[in-house]
């Protein structure tokens, strides 16, 4: 399925919550394009949509790891998060879930 | 007046004249007695000058006896009525008011300051330090700072040199023999009192010689033998004291230094007594209190007729704070050939201790720093019995304290904030090309990289593995900005970046980090006084939203409650606000303030609005909160209005960022029950002004503030905190706690560059303070009209599906 996230709602370097099909999506722009990723830190559940962006990477503002929104991998963390495709279409962010 | 009554005159109404009064009153000895005192105040505490000079104590506080007091018991006393002289034979002392017969006369006439022969000795601005009057003109220069040169290094010119230095005045002691207080102590003690005089900020010179004191009319500088001139808009004279004998020499009495006493303190004349500073006993004139009164006791007994009293010298043993600093000396601390010397002596720690022994006997010692083995030491040398354990009885024996960490079990969690284990530390630093310093620990296992308390823990594990980190050079502010700050500074301002992404982008990596992003916004808003370009994706998310997340993603919420003090209608309101919004838990904060816990972000907005409060700042690295005490509004031992000073502070400080978060504190006298002493700033109210403290903590580790100034006025410790937060705001390293960032430069260093600046650096440092401030808006009012889409979803649910 596919959620269209209005542009309107989102702004450059800092992510927005995003509920849908169930789940907790946060949603960043960054230089190289939108990005989808599980809204929760594996580490400790904290908000990813809440940390600071540099790049392509974000950071949890709770411990402070450092995720990577192309590969969701997680810094010091086995465990990855979940990556969504993301695109600009229009007025809005299309995420494919 | 009944017709046995004897008169008894005593000249002199010092602390030992009191004390003989005392004993008399005591032993209702049948005296009418008749006191001549030259002062026009009576007996105060002479010794008490040096805390009314450092400002710990009021002119009112040092009187020995109110007025009523020798009024109760029958004794005359004369305040301003000098004894012009004594007529031994004819039982007479002539006064300006007419004479005073006695009985029996006591001479206790004490002793005067020795002015050596130093030409400009007698300019204006060269004073003493003896009477009530020398501290007023004293204080009178101190108020406006400047140089101040103490001549003599005896403990009367670094008590002086001591309360200077706490008036804001930079002090120079200039003593003529080579080491401080060679009466009491021995060079090893007197070089370990001269380091932590030094650390204080005190300037020291030894085997310095005055040649003369120059200047126009008044001081201007002290010029020494070695032509070297020191810049002096006050002189202060402590090089000794000279017993005061010209009544008795006049009269015709024996006096050599000072008036020659027996042991029944009784001079050449009959019927003539002396005590105290002016009297010679077996060719010595005492200057210390304890022998002084055991001779009042004495002759007290013999007024009273007890004809077996006699004033036999001990051991003198005193008990001194020298200056702040904790000094014990008895006996001869300097060996005689024979002698055996027990000596510790730990520099960087302050600590000196030392016995003399001769034929295992007890015959000197010396402490400095630490006074544990004082009473056993007293003991020992009043005894003169056998010492059996010399170590013991410096306190030698303890096991040394193991490197942090080395006592912890290998699955102990050493960072709390990150979850790290000593193992994981040790694993980093036993690897190949294992870690070799705290930062590349911090980098690899993430241990002390949140709040750093850790760190010294950290540091012990690195000593265990017999790493010693090497202090690295001025290191760059981050790798995405590989720039010492200072040199970063100097290319912002220059280059006109005021964002941190124009930095980055032009000096930078173009990216930046979590690390160096908050880092730069708030060098920029420092450097730029406000004036730079916020922005909020360089911030982290408390600052975007003004709240403090929590680990379960909601915020908590505090507002400024200036000075922890309240009303009863804004605790109504937070009460209601609590409510409406279901608010997880409400918590009063260890800084005297309200925490509403369990926020959802989408409500930040409506909460602030609805509490109608200015932001708490609780959620970032500003000026936090000001804690008072109830202070002299309503507490009875209050000395100082410290609620209006803690909130006028407040007011003064809020809405500035600063390196790291700045808790304050103001208390209304010394028992500080506002715990300012453990604050980043701290004051407290002392008699007649305020005591400005730095960089105390009370977290992981607890570290007592530094003294950083005494003022006399409100205004001025407005001033001076607004001085030292803008020198903290501007020198500090990003996240560097001020009890980090004043011990790092040192007290005298930071003191130097703010309380005793020169005017016109701290008019600059007021200056981009001001302007910072008026520059600081509450953001609680600012952001939900600007920015309300920062607190919503992008998308609510579900159902807003396209």
């Amino acid at each position: 399925m596919s959620v269209a996230v209005p542009l309107a709602g989102l702004r450059p370097g800092e992510g927005r919550l995003v509920s849908a099909g169930g789940r907790e999506i946060a949603v960043f722009l960054t230089p190289s394009g939108p990005r989808a990723i599980d809204a929760r830190c594996p580490h400790a559940g904290g908000p990813l949509q809440d940390g600071l962006v540099c790049g392509t990477r974000v950071t949890c503002p709770l411990h402070l790891r450092r995720v990577d929104l192309d590969t969701g991998s997680v810094e010091d963390c086995a465990e990855r998060v979940r990556c969504y495709p993301a695109r600009i279409a229009g007025d809005a962010v299309l995420l494919d879930l | 007046m009944t017709a046995t009554e004897r008169r008894l005159a005593i000249v002199g109404n010092g602390m030992v004249c009191v004390s003989l009064l005392d004993h008399l009153v005591r032993f209702d000895a049948g005296w009418r007695v008749t006191v001549l005192g030259e002062e026009p105040r009576p007996a105060y505490d002479r010794i008490g000058l040096s805390q009314l000079l450092a400002g710990e104590r009021a002119e009112a506080d040092l009187a020995l006896r109110g007025g009523g007091w020798y009024e109760e018991h029958g004794i005359e006393l004369h305040t301003g009525r000098p004894a012009l002289a004594l007529d031994p034979c004819r039982r007479r002392l002539e006064t300006p008011s007419g004479p005073v017969e006695f009985d029996a006369c006591v001479l206790a006439t004490g002793s005067l300051p020795f002015v050596p022969p130093i030409p400009g000795a007698a300019l204006d601005g060269v004073l003493g330090f003896r009477t009530v009057d020398d501290v007023a003109a004293m204080l009178e220069r101190a108020r406006d700072g400047g140089d101040a040169v103490v001549i003599g290094g005896g403990l009367l010119g670094l008590e002086a040199a001591r309360g200077l230095l706490g008036r804001g005045m930079r002090v120079t002691v200039v003593h003529l023999v080579d080491r401080l207080m060679e009466r009491q102590l021995d060079h090893g003690a007197a070089g370990v009192l001269r380091d932590e005089l030094e650390r204080m900020g005190m300037r020291v010179l030894l085997g310095a010689s005055t040649s003369r004191i120059a200047g126009r009319g008044r001081a201007e500088s002290v010029v020494l033998a070695d032509g070297t001139a020191l810049p002096a808009d006050l002189v202060v004279i402590c090089v000794g004291v000279k017993p005061n004998v010209a009544l008795a020499a006049a009269a015709g009495l024996d006096v050599g230094r000072g008036i020659r006493v027996d042991d029944h303190l009784d001079t050449s004349a009959p019927g003539v007594h002396a005590v105290g500073e002016c009297a010679e006993h077996e060719g010595v004139a005492y200057g210390l209190v304890a022998p002084l009164y055991e001779q009042a006791a004495v002759l007290a007994r013999r007024l009273a007729g007890d004809r077996a009293a006699r004033f036999r010298p001990r051991v003198t043993a005193t008990r001194l704070k020298v200056a702040g600093v904790d000094v014990f000396a008895g006996g001869r601390t300097v060996p005689e050939a024979g002698d055996q010397e027990v000596l510790l002596r730990d520099d960087g720690g302050g600590v000196y201790k030392k016995l003399v022994l001769r034929d295992d006997a007890l015959v000197g010692a010396a402490l400095v720093g630490d006074l544990g083995p004082m009473a056993a030491l007293a003991d020992a040398l009043g005894g003169g019995g056998r010492v059996r354990d010399r170590l013991a009885l410096l306190g030698v024996g303890a096991e040394p304290a193991p490197p942090a960490g080395a006592d912890l079990p290998d699955h102990a969690v050493v960072c709390g904030c990150n979850g790290v284990t000593k193992a994981a530390i040790l694993a980093a630093i036993g690897a190949e090309d294992g870690c070799r310093s705290r930062q590349c620990v911090a980098r690899c296992t993430r241990a002390s990289s949140s709040c750093g308390s850790c760190g010294p823990v950290v540091d012990g594990l690195l000593g265990l593995a017999g790493v010693h980190a090497a202090a690295p050079a001025a290191p760059d502010v981050c790798g995405c900005l590989p720039l010492p700050r200072a040199a970063l500074r100097e290319r912002v301002l220059a280059l006109d970046l005021r964002s941190p992404s124009a930095v980055l982008a032009s000096l930078g990596d173009g990216v930046g980090c979590h690390r160096c992003r908050p880092a730069l916004s708030y060098y920029l808003d420092v450097w730029w006084c406000g004036e730079h370009r916020e922005e909020s994706a360089s911030r982290h998310v408390n600052d975007r939203v003004h709240a403090n997340i929590q680990r379960d993603g909601t915020f908590s919420v505090v507002p400024r409650i200036r000075g922890g003090v309240t009303s009863p209608a804004e605790l109504r309101r937070i009460a209601d606000v609590a409510e409406r919004f279901g608010v997880g838990a409400v918590k009063i904060t260890g800084g005297q303030r309200i925490d509403l816990l369990g926020v959802r972000k989408e409500d930040l907005p409506a909460v602030w609005a609805a509490l109608g409060m200015p932001s708490g700042h609780a959620y970032t690295k500003a000026v936090r909160t000001v804690k008072s005490c109830v202070g002299s509004d309503w507490c009875r031992f209050g000395v100082g209005d410290s609620t209006d000073l803690a909130i006028r502070l407040e007011s003064l400080l809020e809405g500035l960022y600063t390196p790291h978060k700045l808790k304050l504190g103001v208390t209304g006298c010394p028992r500080n029950c506002a715990e300012v002493t453990v604050k980043d700033l701290g004051i407290v109210a002392v008699v007649g002004g305020w005591e400005l403290y730095v960089a105390g903590a009370a977290g992981m580790t607890v570290r007592k503030a530094d003294l950083l100034c005494t003022v006399a006025t409100a205004e001025a410790a407005l001033d001076e905190s607004a001085i030292a937060v803008q020198r903290y705001r501007e020198d500090a390293e990003y996240l560097e706690r001020m009890y980090h960032y004043v011990p790092r430069v040192g007290i005298e260093a930071f003191r130097a560059a703010t309380a005793g600046a020169p005017a016109e650096a701290r008019a600059g440092l007021l200056e981009r303070f001001r302007r910072s401030r008026a520059r600081a808006a509450d953001p609680w009012r600012a952001v939900p009209a600007a920015d309300g889409d920062r607190f919503r979803r992008a998308l609510a649910a579900a159902g807003d599906m396209a």
